[in-house]
């Protein structure tokens, strides 16, 4: 019964959401209202199971010594600082328990979770999403070499939207004619994305739309059983 | 095959030069105007004045530099034509980047009043889920604001019942849950009329949506369409200023390629040659 339940549970659910798709009326449409609205629910209650399991991955990294324990150490600092600053003195509109803050509002210039938010964790996020230029260009130094007749068409392909996505692109063929303007830089990386590209995009997401259908149906029937756990 | 290559410190070094110039002393490259852009342009254009619109924040502050000097050219926009909006996030970050936005605008609008010509009813977890449910009745996912007040205390949000009362959906997206799940359920189930934002990487898997169906009108991609939108409305910005540095970093970038093939073709004829 352990397994059976959640099954019959699966199935009735994934049914009653198909068919509220095509027959939108009463009780169809009523039922699938409420498990959206159920749904959520449990969103919100993940987000606290997802904080509990952060928790005990780090504490059990910490005890036991694990490579790069010392990592966990700061995770598991920088959230406890975070909700409790959050908590304590609440966010730019709101109060916490312990009020406003006013005299650390005096002397921070906001309050300290905004202050945290702003000076700290955006830097940081932004720090590792600009290393990737750095990886980019040196990815790209060693990968885009013409060796075959596919690399090449990479090669050029590349070349001319990086080109043609910055104004440097606009500028150097400014001054070609009207005529030639099917040769002008952003308008040939316009077209590389608007055909080439998105025809391969709509192959690809037709196959993901296929897969997605095929695994949902598996799931409703049955078949995959893999979310139950155990073997 | 041995061909040389160029230590990856030096292409670091070059890029972090190529990049911090530009800001530092503005070249001021020539900009023109692509179509995607102008159809985003011109929903806004074409909206009525006193239309309510949603503008959902699905980034954080990773993709901020891309994403916040769109919504800035965005907002501006609608407050330049009198559209109120609704802000909202798929993602926790989002609400503050919303606010962010908000502090910005301010000083330009003073007149603007948070409640009468924008609200912001913060983060709500489930993705397509919860967008779906918005669409069918506003109120039963927001009852508040991001604040906490009722959302019936708010002007702006007395006739927003669902999609039917929004002249438009925009998403700034970074990833899932984010634009996808807006075009699917608000275009595609409930007809109402969609664009957005994406990072430049994320640009090819969402311009399939930008069709004769028009599942998304427009879409703005990477700073170049903020730039763009900046034009548009004859408002250099954040956007403006930061072409010139992508545009040196993508010139260096070409370089060490030609130099890469340079080596190898070299080598390959080296190696030729030695047979």
């Amino acid at each position: 019964m352990n397994r059976k339940l959640p099954l019959i549970i699966t199935f009735l659910v994934g049914i009653i959401v198909i068919v509220s798709e095509f027959i939108p009326h009463y009780p169809f449409g009523l039922i699938s209202s409420e498990l959206e609205n159920w749904f959520l629910i449990i969103s919100g209650f993940a987000i606290i199971l997802g904080q509990l399991s952060l928790f005990k991955v780090n504490i059990l990294k910490i005890k036991y010594k694990k490579p790069n324990w010392p990592y966990s150490v700061i995770t598991l600092a920088s959230f406890i600082i975070m909700v409790g600053v959050g908590i304590l003195w609440g966010t730019q509109d709101n109060s916490g328990l312990a009020g406003n803050g006013q005299h650390i509002v005096a002397v921070m210039g906001s309050k300290p979770f905004d202050y945290l938010f702003h000076n700290v964790y955006q830097h940081l996020q932004a720090t590792m999403f600009s290393l990737l230029a750095f990886f980019i260009a040196s990815a790209a130094y060693r990968a885009f070499i013409a060796r075959t007749f596919e690399s090449n068409l990479l090669l050029i392909s590349a070349i001319l939207v990086m080109l043609g996505n910055t104004s440097l692109g606009s500028f150097l063929t400014s001054w070609m004619p009207q005529t030639l303007n099917f040769l002008h830089l952003p308008k040939l990386a316009e077209f590389i994305m608007k055909y080439p590209t998105t025809a391969g995009q709509r192959a690809i997401m037709i196959g993901a739309g296929l897969g997605i259908i095929g695994s949902s149906l598996r799931i409703i029937l049955g078949i995959e059983r893999s979310y139950l756990g155990g073997k | 095959m041995a061909r040389k290559t160029i230590d990856r410190r030096w292409i670091f070094l070059l890029i972090f030069v190529g990049v911090a110039l530009p800001l530092i002393f503005v070249i001021g490259l020539p900009l023109e105007t692509t179509e995607n852009v102008r159809m985003v342009y011109d929903l806004v254009e074409e909206t009525p004045s006193g239309s309510t619109v949603l503008i959902s924040f699905d980034f954080d502050p990773a993709s901020r530099p891309e994403l916040y000097p769109m919504a800035l050219a965005l907002v501006d926009h609608c407050f330049q034509k009198d559209i109120k909006m609704i802000f909202t996030a798929l993602w926790p970050m989002g609400v503050q980047m919303a606010e962010d936005v908000i502090d910005v605008l301010q000083e330009k609008y003073p007149e603007k009043e948070y409640g009468k010509d924008y609200v912001n009813v913060g983060f709500k977890a489930g993705g397509i889920v919860t967008v779906q449910a918005m669409a069918k009745n506003f109120r039963t996912v927001y009852p508040t604001d991001m604040n906490g007040t009722p959302i019936s205390e708010h002007p702006i949000l007395r006739g927003v019942k669902n999609f039917d009362n929004l002249a438009f959906l925009f998403s700034l997206s970074a990833g899932s849950p984010g634009i996808k799940e807006w075009v699917q359920i608000g275009h595609d189930a409930y007809g109402r009329p969609t664009s957005g934002g994406v990072t430049g990487v994320s640009a090819p898997s969402i311009l399939p949506y930008v069709n004769e169906q028009q599942q998304l009108t427009g879409l703005l991609a990477g700073l170049k369409s903020a730039a763009e939108y900046e034009y548009l409305l004859e408002n250099p910005g954040l956007g403006t200023s930061g072409m010139d540095a992508q545009s040196m970093a993508h010139l260096i970038i070409i370089i060490f390629i030609i130099i890469a093939n340079i080596n190898y073709w070299r080598a390959k004829k080296a190696e030729k040659g030695g047979k």
